[in-house]
């Protein structure tokens, strides 16, 4: 097994998958507190895939994995998972505020109960995304933006010391994404560990590693590096404007 | 006419307080069927419990432990087929719910009393319940009741979204495994009173019309429990003084509710609308009475 003593995330040589078939194999990066990585494909490229395999919620198809120095999945309080998210059609018209709270609930387990500082945590979680002021609303009422600004708060109320994030800018407007920006930024500049799926090139501008997919690694490395022209024309078929 | 039932006739007290445990329990469980999208299934529970209650009738034992056989083996055979022969959950519960009517219907037209036992067992027999089915009532309720509070958080993410259950250290499928039992407990304890296929409309009417309304599971459950117990006292009287069967007339009256209810909150929604419109273009009303 590897060590990841001085790592947050590790992988040695890791194939993700469905079932016992590869997506993306031979993925080996480590990651160090702080530091972001941005996964960049286009759709089916095995962006999400990776980031399942990460929060545990796929086996490693192959190769070796850790977080936290331990196995995925394991972690839940220190580690936290923001999935795609359709637009909320929950039977329950579950409230902002309630829907918040669940990020709580693997600190508090079946028993413990909220206390003044997991609310307050909650709390400040919707103010970063500004969304305070729907906290009472039923979030099935509110646009795919609010929506996606609610899952946000949901995943920064882990309080966690990995994020994983599918997409988090999906569905928000240029203020979203700035504020996604600077959350991202604030959650690194406090040793978080970040890693995130887009389909965005300016959203890899700020990462310390950048891995370009289509069903395998096209690229990785610093942004300079990953996202040069030849290995943006292999990845989509053109290039970006210089 | 709306007391002297009650205060006049024993079976009927009993009924009530039975009904009312059932209405109770079915609450609890009800609200993760409805919420959980679970209606198929237990449709399909409620249904595979008739061979085991039709073969103890046979044979002489209670029909709840045949019918705690019957859900068992429904259980066992959904996550065999659908995980064995990569079926869609769907299609495995279609498979075991058809093959378990059907093996019900055979077991039962062996005994010489047929269309009795049978409409016994998918109907129920209300106003024939005793002190021991309420004392097997009234556990369920509390065993029920029991585990819905210790898993309400993985069971609320689990309605939300089953990967977010996994990820927050709860186990999807144990904690699935325990939403089903609970299920498969209300119907067991539930279809002396009303039947294995009119269970299912004390799940799912009186949880649906309590979503209509709540914003928290708690209040789903507590509107519910309101719904299910009403329909159970209407539906007791409707019977009564009507000569009609009980259990049906119970579960028709939870629907009849839940189709008032809804019809309520569509009215109200669209006369929401129309003043948000107007507030928005007042202007449009005035150029319309120009023209």
């Amino acid at each position: 097994m590897i060590s990841t003593a001085e790592f947050t995330i590790k992988t040695e040589r890791l194939a993700v998958g469905y079932s016992k078939f590869p997506i993306v194999s031979d993925i080996s990066l480590s990651m160090q507190p702080g530091e972001l990585l941005v996964l960049i494909g286009t759709n089916g490229s095995g962006k999400s895939t990776i980031l399942k395999t990460l929060a545990g919620l796929l086996q490693p198809v192959n190769g070796d994995l850790e977080i936290l120095g331990a196995a995925t999945g394991s972690l839940p309080k220190r580690v936290a998972y923001l999935p795609q998210h359709p637009v909320s059609t929950h039977t329950l018209p579950l409230r902002v505020r309630d829907v918040v709270a669940m990020g709580r609930f693997a600190h508090l387990g079946l028993f413990k109960k909220p206390t003044t500082h997991d609310n307050q945590i909650v709390e400040s979680s919707m103010r970063l995304t500004g969304i305070e002021s729907q906290a009472n609303d039923p979030i099935r009422d509110l646009s795919g933006g609010q929506q996606q600004r609610t899952h946000l708060a949901q995943v920064l109320t882990r309080q966690a010391e990995v994020l994983l994030l599918d997409e988090p800018t999906a569905g928000l407007d240029i203020n979203g994404r700035k504020l996604v920006a600077d959350l991202i930024a604030s959650e690194r500049a406090r040793g978080v560990t970040v890693v995130m799926a887009t389909h965005e090139l300016q959203d890899a501008e700020s990462a310390n590693t950048v891995m370009l997919l289509a069903q395998r690694v096209v690229s990785i490395g610093k942004p300079e590096v990953a996202l040069r022209d030849e290995y943006l024309r292999e990845c989509f078929g053109f290039t970006q404007p210089h | 006419m709306f007391i002297e039932p009650f205060a006049n006739n024993e079976f009927l007290r009993l009924s009530l307080v039975a009904g009312i445990l059932v209405a109770f329990t079915c609450a609890i469980a009800g609200t993760f069927v409805v919420l959980r999208g679970l209606a198929f299934i237990g449709d399909a529970l409620a249904h595979g419990v008739l061979p085991g209650i039709a073969t103890a009738m046979l044979l002489g034992v209670s029909g709840v432990i045949g019918a705690a056989v019957g859900s068992l083996v429904m259980m066992a055979g959904v996550s065999v087929v659908s995980r064995r022969f990569r079926l869609s959950g769907d299609t495995a519960i279609g498979l075991l719910f058809v093959g378990m009517l059907a093996l019900g219907v055979m077991i039962t037209s062996r005994s010489r009393t047929f269309v009795g036992d049978l409409s016994r067992i998918l109907f129920g027999e209300l106003l024939g319940v005793n002190s021991g089915d309420l004392v097997l009532q009234f556990v369920a309720l509390v065993i029920v009741a029991v585990v819905a509070f210790i898993a309400r958080r993985p069971f609320l993410l689990l309605c939300v979204d089953e990967g977010l259950a996994k990820t927050s250290g709860f186990s999807s499928r144990l904690f699935q495994n325990l939403m089903l039992m609970i299920v498969a407990i209300t119907v067991i304890a539930s279809f002396q009173t009303v039947g294995t296929l009119l269970v299912l409309g004390m799940l799912i009417a009186p949880a649906a019309t309590g979503a209509l309304f709540a914003r928290r599971i708690s209040t789903v459950m507590l509107i519910a429990s309101l719904v299910g117990s009403i329909s159970t006292y209407v539906g007791l009287l409707i019977s009564y003084h009507f000569d009609l069967a009980a259990g049906a007339s119970i579960v028709l009256t939870t629907v009849l509710i839940f189709a008032a209810a809804a019809t309520y909150t569509e009215i109200k929604k669209a006369i929401a609308d129309n003043s948000h419109e107007e507030h928005e273009h007042p202007h449009s009303h005035a150029g319309s009475h120009v023209r």
